[in-house]
């Protein structure tokens, strides 16, 4: 009978399985378990690896330890605003304050080099989309996410807000750049 | 016991429709119609406005527009069907009356006292917060307490569609087990409860916090629940959309499953392979370990994947099958050519199927990848999966169900066939063209809800590459033709209820509502596959996924390295 009726057959989990159908769960289940095998093998050759490393924290702590920061390293300001642009050494922690509707403040890292990107939010959810390099992270309260970043090439970043956050999110850029 | 007279039988097709529960499905059909038209309005606006060359609305009005849009056409549109989907899936082809009308009544005047009133809180300006609602960023209370009203009442619902299959079953309405359109419903009824129970956990406290009875509610915590629900709430509409799918199979070709076993395991793939998929949102958030997220996106081997592509193969083949028992049995792919290209019922489940599988289906996967996710998170590639998936797929079922309730459950003949031809062709090309130019300006980085990418008035901005601007100008064009092909939907299912020339309720009509049901597929197909055309094209399918997915790969090596 159709799929409108009852199945004719009352036992119909002792019909045979057509053929097209078996072969076709084969290639899909082996096509599934390639997919699944790729995740775990990126993580040991792949050089795009979430650590996952992060803590609880506040606002005000999380601000503190950044101003440190900007207090040691920076180099200029830029803007009216004034931004400092922080120049801090390779290797080292580097914090990137989100807010509305900044990222503050600006770094200048050298390329090929590493450092340790602290992010969190000092009120709402905001979305570090790091362009060109079309980096994607989601930023919150209460949260410090640390990644380990590498840049590939020398050039001026911008990091766009890709979280909406409010009447001002469009307008919530800051910039990295990336000197040889 | 039911008195006869609460029941019609349709002369063409001879289901059996309980009266109260008809009167229930045509409420639910038509307040769904409604909700999809204003959506769709909204969603012109916003396609304006994302189309750089246009840029219609000013920037609060863009993002009022955006969350009505999301939320009409996503939560109102869908549930307020898929409710009428499970009447009848329950009562009109179980031949039961429906368990508790009164009830059910009440479910449908909460679910529309919580969408007006939603739509009231967003109008008003101060719950500008998407769909998503993320906390801490706040929005009216009444913004959280209408979607409760609107979740409890479709909690009714689905209890009402359980109720009625244990009517069925203690008063023998049906023999052996129930239909395989109804079992695909009931994946979704299942799912369904799951699904709003969480977002009644989160939107709960969220409410409570509004009105400031509680001080914090994680953000971490939010995004979990919520997806819990957001994400989980797709699965009831793919279940729903692949019961339509078979049910379109059997009225337009008579086409029983190419096995029972398979199409119901497949269901039930669904069932018990999605209870945390919201790992697929938090795949770039802080501190969730990537066994968690690995495990949790896959079940180590995708399964509810597999069942996808399972009905993916089912639903065409027994459609291949049936026609080539009627004698289009010729080479590979007779039975596609001669298949019903004007009726649109099938070219609509047709698209949806193609649309949904390559387009919807592939990028999912591919974006719900734990590393790949770091190249797509947030971009507007994420509406582009979804335009694919629920707009175009889900929607575009629905819309072929609809042709084929206007005869059968609302009696009336469809006007402007002429139109309706072309309909689902005009709608499934704009939003293929949506979500694929939507996919392309992501994968160069363009934001989602986001009202001007050259950042005007910024302390800083940002140059996208031309390529995204002449994108999503592309895509303001497929906006402009989508939203003609829902318009025309609209209009032809509106004017044929209202003007429509009634259809006798004893008298079977001059054409075929419904085509007689093939037996067996004894003898046909080529060698021992009885559905080999169907086979080629799932076979193109997959060399598509593959090499998409490791392009992908590609993308995601070039970039910085991250650890
Ligand atoms: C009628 C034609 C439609 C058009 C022209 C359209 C267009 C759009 C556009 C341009 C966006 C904005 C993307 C962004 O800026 O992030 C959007 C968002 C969205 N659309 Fe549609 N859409 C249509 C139909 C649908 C349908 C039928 C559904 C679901 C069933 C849907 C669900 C959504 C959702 C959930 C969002 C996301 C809202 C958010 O990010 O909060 N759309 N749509
Ligand atoms: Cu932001
Ligand atoms: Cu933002």
């Amino acid at each position: 009978m159709s799929t409108l009726a009852p199945p004719s057959e009352r036992l119909w989990w002792k019909e045979p399985i057509e053929k097209v159908e078996i072969l076709w769960i084969a290639i899909a289940l082996s096509w599934g378990i390639v997919m699944f095998i790729m995740m775990p093998y990126w993580h040991v050759v792949g050089k795009q690896n979430l650590s996952n490393e992060a803590y609880k924290t506040t606002p005000e702590a999380f601000q503190k330890k950044a101003q440190a920061m900007v207090d040691k390293y920076t180099v200029r300001t830029e803007g009216e605003r004034q931004f400092p642009v922080v120049r801090p050494p390779a290797g080292s922690d580097i914090y990137m304050v989100a807010r509305l509707w900044d990222w503050w403040p600006i770094f200048e890292l050298e390329n090929g080099k590493s450092y340790r990107l602290h992010l969190s939010s000092m009120d709402w959810q905001h979305g570090f989309s790091l362009q060109p390099a079309n980096i994607n992270l989601q930023v919150l309260p209460g949260y410090e996410m640390v990644v380990t970043i590498t840049p590939n090439k020398a050039g001026e970043y911008s990091v766009v807000c890709n979280e909406y956050c409010g009447i001002g999110h469009h307008k919530m850029v800051g910039k990295i750049y990336v000197k040889e | 016991m039911a008195t006869t007279t609460e029941f019609r039988t349709c002369p063409d097709t001879g289901l059996l429709f309980h009266k109260p529960a008809e009167k229930l499905m045509k409420a639910n059909a038509v307040v769904a119609v409604v909700f999809l038209l204003v959506g769709g309005i909204l969603g012109l606006l916003v396609g304006l406005t994302r189309w750089p060359a246009v840029h219609l609305l000013g920037d609060s009005d863009f993002y009022l527009t955006l969350t009505a849009h999301g939320i009409n056409v996503l939560i109102f549109w869908i549930i307020f069907f898929e409710i009428a989907v499970l009447y009848f899936t329950s009562s009109t082809l179980l031949k039961c009356r429906l368990a508790t009308p009164r009830m059910a009544w009440l479910g449908f005047a909460l679910m529309l006292i919580g969408a007006v009133a939603n739509n009231i809180a967003v109008f008003q300006g101060n719950s500008s917060v998407m769909f998503t609602s993320y906390v801490p960023m706040p929005a009216d209370p009444l913004f959280y307490l209408s979607l409760i009203l609107f979740a409890v009442g479709a909690l009714i619902g689905c209890f009402v569609f359980l109720g009625t299959l244990v009517v069925a079953r203690a008063e023998r309405t049906y023999e052996g087990s129930i239909p395989l359109v109804t079992f695909g419903a009931l994946t979704a009824a299942i799912i369904a409860i799951f699904t709003i129970a969480s977002g009644a956990i989160i939107l709960i406290p969220t409410f409570l916090w509004s009105v400031g009875l509680i001080s914090n509610v994680d953000p971490i915590m939010y995004r979990v629940i919520w997806w819990a629900f957001g994400h989980s709430s797709q699965q009831i509409n793919v279940a729903a959309m692949v019961a339509v799918w078979y049910a379109v199979a059997a009225v337009g070709f008579g086409a029983k499953p190419l096995s029972e076993k398979v199409s119901r395991a497949a269901f039930l793939l669904y069932i018990l392979f999605l209870q945390l998929a919201s790992a697929h949102h938090i795949l770039v958030d802080p501190g969730i370990s990537s066994t968690w997220k690995i495990f949790n996106t896959s079940y180590a081997m995708y399964l509810a994947v597999l069942a996808s592509m399972i009905h993916g193969l089912t639903v065409p083949g027994s459609i291949e099958a049936a026609q080539r028992k009627r004698g289009f049995n010729k080479g590979l792919f007779e039975w596609l050519r001669k298949a019903p290209w004007g009726n649109p019922a099938f070219s609509g489940v047709f698209l949806s199927l193609i649309i949904f599988g390559f387009l919807g289906g592939i990028s999912g996967v591919v974006m719900g990848t734990e590393q790949i996710n770091l190249i797509i998170h947030n971009t507007i590639y994420v509406p582009g999966h979804f335009h694919a998936t629920v707009a175009a797929g889900t929607t575009l079922a629905f819309m072929a169900l609809t042709y084929w309730l206007v005869p059968v459950l609302f009696r009336r003949d469809l006007i402007m066939a002429g139109l309706a031809k072309w309909q689902p062709y005009i709608f499934g090309i704009g939003m293929s063209g949506v979500a694929l130019f939507m996919m392309g300006a992501g994968t160069l980085g363009v934001p989602r809800r986001h009202w001007d990418i050259a950042f005007s008035g910024g302390a800083m901005t940002h140059d996208f590459p031309t390529t995204a601007y002449t994108l999503l100008g592309l895509m303001g064009v497929s906006v402009v033709l989508a939203v003609i092909g829902g318009g025309l939907f609209v209009l032809i299912i509106v004017s044929s209820l209202l003007f429509g020339k009634r259809k006798s309720m004893t008298q079977k009509s001059a054409e075929s509502l419904i085509v007689e049901p093939v037996t067996s597929y004894q003898g046909v197909g080529i060698g021992k596959m009885v559905a080999p055309g169907t086979f080629v094209l799932a076979l193109v399918f997959l060399t598509a996924f593959v090499l998409y997915y490791f392009v992908n790969w590609k993308y995601l090596s070039e970039t910085w390295g991250i650890s």
